[in-house]
């Protein structure tokens, strides 16, 4: 059986210990949860061609039970934004979050899904997926090597061995709440900053409110 | 200083002394056109003077002069020199004739400089936005089009210094991110773009009628920009009538990073590092293109062993390349991921070398102005001969007889998605596609750069143009690389490395240059312009695939919707180079 299943400080006989398991739900429930997690085939930029190569024989994915990657977000739990996320495909990767079923975990996979690696002054380059979805592990590296990744992955693991059963969002009593898919406009909108948005572009309108203090400033006030 | 434009035998201005003269600014060669004349005198170039292919169309925002000037490179598939002509305009009022009807390659080219430079071709047949969206604000690439995220004109930046102390830009933006609005602009009533210019444009062929006579509704149908078969995230918007494509659009800009205007604020050097994330799958060649532009126009060239470890490692990248696009092809056609497996293990071995050398496994940035950052450190160039001597044709034999003859790879292959040699040089294909519908020009042989003159090889080529020959060429480009690194190898001398000492900031006389390789995927055009300062004043890449894939219609056109999947694998494409 295997080692982490049991809950240490319960001592089994030794000709016992493969067939006899003494454990708590929430151990059997993330033990479960974080050797069978299915990722979506969801590629992006240059990490994504790290991604297949961490899912080859050389580095094999498949030792995490982690190889087994679903085109279809409906089917899959971790989503890997493995490259530049660009303004152009935010509103599809917030749909592509939003239609996966929880429990569901997101990993920034290199500098440009964190905060937008080398193209954040882009016009076109959402610095960070986490303006827009919640991230549970970033992976710094431009790419990040194939170790680097499986490292991120046990890293996820490990965050998943800190859940509780009690307490986890997917059992909370209501619907769970979807995030606002972006619009495109003359940038990028987020429907959950449209307030600011008005007071910006009025601002920036009237010339005689420059001397007011900026919409960044009031905000640091508040 | 750009070596490549020759103009001899040329009587363009004796033709058409009215509206052609003589590009004689400092550092620059070729022709300007007068717009009102473009399309006769570029007919003449083309009937004429046989100069059957049109490589590269772009615009510079000349923001000085008030001047926006299109460019454009001709060359001849018998090989040989090109010719540049530029037409210039007023910049407020930029509008050009259009060369679709001409070179329906230019297609794409041209909706890429409307979308990021705002010149209006007049009498393109579809020119919508390419890698923007409909309804974005503004034209980026001009000069006076500033991103949320500007600092200054060109790197380094000074706020990134001030007295020690480092701002974070997205300080200073009120949204903390990369955005910016224009004044007064109200979310509430904006109207998003709903594609509905996409569609009319796919539904502009739907009313004819289909082959039966009968008139039928046909459905759209979109694949991606999250499909597992589109090679990252790129859109298709197919017309069906049953299961037969009539119409077809590729949507793209899914990752349009803006290489161009982060490119020209960059220094010249800054930019090799960003070469590699453009074909993420060959970081060399895209390496060596840059670096052959930046030389040409600095007048400088690099040191023998230099020279020879460029080689070697183009070819290697071609091989590795070739191995993924092979395993990714045989994905598309559903021989789900074990041909890949094979490949990449192959391919794991060539990175070991960039990784042991370079530095970095996919990401290289291995070359320098006038030479190559390091040398081969020890023991790697045992394991080069030992990959090519022994291991990669023995493997590269194994992955034929597996999949050559496969009664699967035959039957989706053979006769789907068939390219003619016509059309592929009128759609300026390139690389494995050109020479796959038995057009025999490779850059290597037909306008050879670096050293390419000095090695015995053949130009591979296919006759049929259909997805199965263009497989086939990538099996028999893999053993012609495998020759030219075996020579390569036993002729590598030693010496520098070199040209100079290695600087971080170059000094680039003003002047155009457009260096040209034959990267994996096709001709990869780097089109550089200087004014002697320390960024280029215009940077612009001429992507394989962005200009392949202008061909992808003609090719899908009245076959089954799975065969797009097929037919797009063997375009090989790559998402980073693509929408740049």
């Amino acid at each position: 059986m295997n080692e982490g299943l049991n809950k240490p400080e319960y001592e089994i006989p030794p000709e016992m210990k493969h067939s006899v398991a003494i454990t708590t739900i929430d151990r059997i429930y993330n033990w479960s949860r974080r050797s069978s997690i299915w990722p979506m085939m969801f590629g992006l930029a240059c990490c994504a061609i790290e991604m297949i190569c961490t899912a080859a024989s050389r580095f094999d994915l498949a030792r995490f039970g982690m190889e087994v990657m679903r085109p279809s977000p409906r089917q899959s739990d971790l989503m890997l934004v493995s490259g530049t996320v660009t303004k152009k495909m935010i509103p599809q990767i917030v749909r592509l979050y939003n239609q996966m079923p929880e429990p569901k975990y997101v990993v920034a996979m290199g500098a440009c899904a964190s905060g937008g690696g080398p193209f954040k002054e882009g016009y076109n380059v959402v610095s960070g997926v986490d303006n827009y979805i919640p991230v549970d592990v970033y992976i710094p590296g431009c790419p990040p090597t194939p170790q680097a990744l499986l490292n991120g992955l046990i890293t996820l693991q490990k965050k998943i061995d800190t859940q509780s059963i009690r307490d986890v969002r997917w059992y909370k009593k209501g619907t769970s709440e979807t995030i606002p898919v972006p619009v495109l406009g003359p940038d990028i909108m987020d429907p959950r900053e449209y307030d600011l948005l008005r007071q910006y572009t009025f601002q920036k309108l009237n010339p005689e409110n420059i001397n007011q203090p900026s919409v960044a400033e009031q905000e640091k006030g508040s | 200083m750009s070596a490549q434009v020759v103009t001899e035998n040329v009587d363009l201005l004796e033709k058409f002394p009215q509206s052609v003269k003589q590009d004689d600014r400092a550092g620059y060669a070729g022709y300007i056109v007068s717009a009102d004349h473009l399309l006769e005198v570029v007919r003449f170039i083309r009937d004429d003077m046989g100069f059957d292919y049109l490589a590269s169309i772009t615009g510079v925002d000349y923001l000085p002069n008030g001047l926006m000037e299109a460019v454009y490179h001709f060359y001849k598939t018998s090989g040989g020199p090109g010719l540049v002509i530029k037409t210039q305009v007023d910049r407020e009022q930029a509008a050009i004739p259009s060369l679709v009807s001409l070179y329906p390659g230019a297609d794409f080219q041209e909706r890429e400089a409307w979308d990021l430079l705002g010149i209006r071709f007049d009498g393109h047949p579809d020119l919508r936005r390419i890698l923007m969206w409909e309804g974005f604000a503004g034209h980026p690439l001009r000069k006076d089009w500033h991103e949320p995220y500007y600092e200054e004109e060109g790197k380094p930046y000074k706020s990134r210094w001030p007295e020690g102390k480092v701002y974070r830009r997205e300080d200073k933006n009120p949204f903390h991110k990369n955005v910016d609005y224009p004044a007064g602009f109200d979310p509430d009533k904006w109207v998003p773009d709903d594609d509905s210019t996409l569609y009319a444009s796919v539904n502009k062929i739907s009313s004819a009628g289909g082959e039966s006579g009968i008139k039928t509704d046909y459905v759209i149908v979109n694949m991606g920009p999250q499909h597992p078969s589109t090679h990252g995230v790129f859109r298709m918007v197919v017309a069906l009538e049953g299961e037969t494509i009539r119409a077809l659009k590729p949507v793209m800009g899914y990752l349009h990073r803006n290489h161009e205007k982060i490119g020209e604020r960059n220094t010249f050097l800054q930019n090799m590092p960003f070469t590699d994330r453009l074909d993420y799958l060959s970081s060399m060649s895209n390496n060596f293109g840059y670096a052959l532009a930046v030389e040409k126009l600095m007048g400088i060239k690099p040191p023998e062993r230099a020279e020879y470890l460029r080689v070697i490692m183009a070819e290697f990248t071609r091989i590795s390349n070739h191995l993924f696009a092979i395993g990714s092809l045989l994905n598309d056609m559903g021989a789900y991921f074990t041909p890949m497996l094979y490949a990449i293990e192959e391919r794991e071995l060539i990175l070991d070398i960039f990784e042991a050398t370079a530095g970095s496994r996919i990401m290289c940035n291995y070359f320098r102005f006038g030479g190559v950052a390091r040398d081969l450190p020890e023991g790697v160039e045992e394991k080069m001969r030992d990959l090519a001597f022994k291991r990669l044709p023995r493997k590269i034999d194994e992955l034929d007889l597996y999949l050559t003859n496969n009664e699967i790879v035959k039957a989706r292959g053979e006769g789907v998605g068939v390219l003619t040699p016509e059309q592929a040089i009128a759609y300026s294909a390139s690389g494995p596609v050109l020479r796959a519908s038995g057009v025999p020009y490779d850059i290597r042989r037909a306008d050879p750069y670096s050293i390419y003159d000095r090695f015995d090889f053949d130009v591979a080529v296919r006759y049929h143009g259909d997805v199965y020959d263009r497989y086939l060429i990538r099996v028999d480009e893999m053993r012609q690389s495998v020759r030219i690194i075996q020579q390569a190898l036993n002729g590598l001398p030693k010496g520098p490395i070199q040209e100079g000492k290695p600087q971080y900031l170059v000094r680039v006389p003003a002047g155009e240059a457009y260096g040209r390789v034959e990267a994996p995927k096709g001709e990869l055009g780097f089109y550089v312009v200087s004014n002697g300062k320390a960024n280029p004043w215009r940077y612009h890449v001429r992507a394989p695939s962005f200009v392949n894939i202008t061909a992808l219609e003609t090719m899908a056109k009245g076959n089954k919707v799975a065969d797009t999947v097929a037919i797009l694998g063997s375009i090989d494409i790559v998402l980073g180079e693509l929408d740049r």
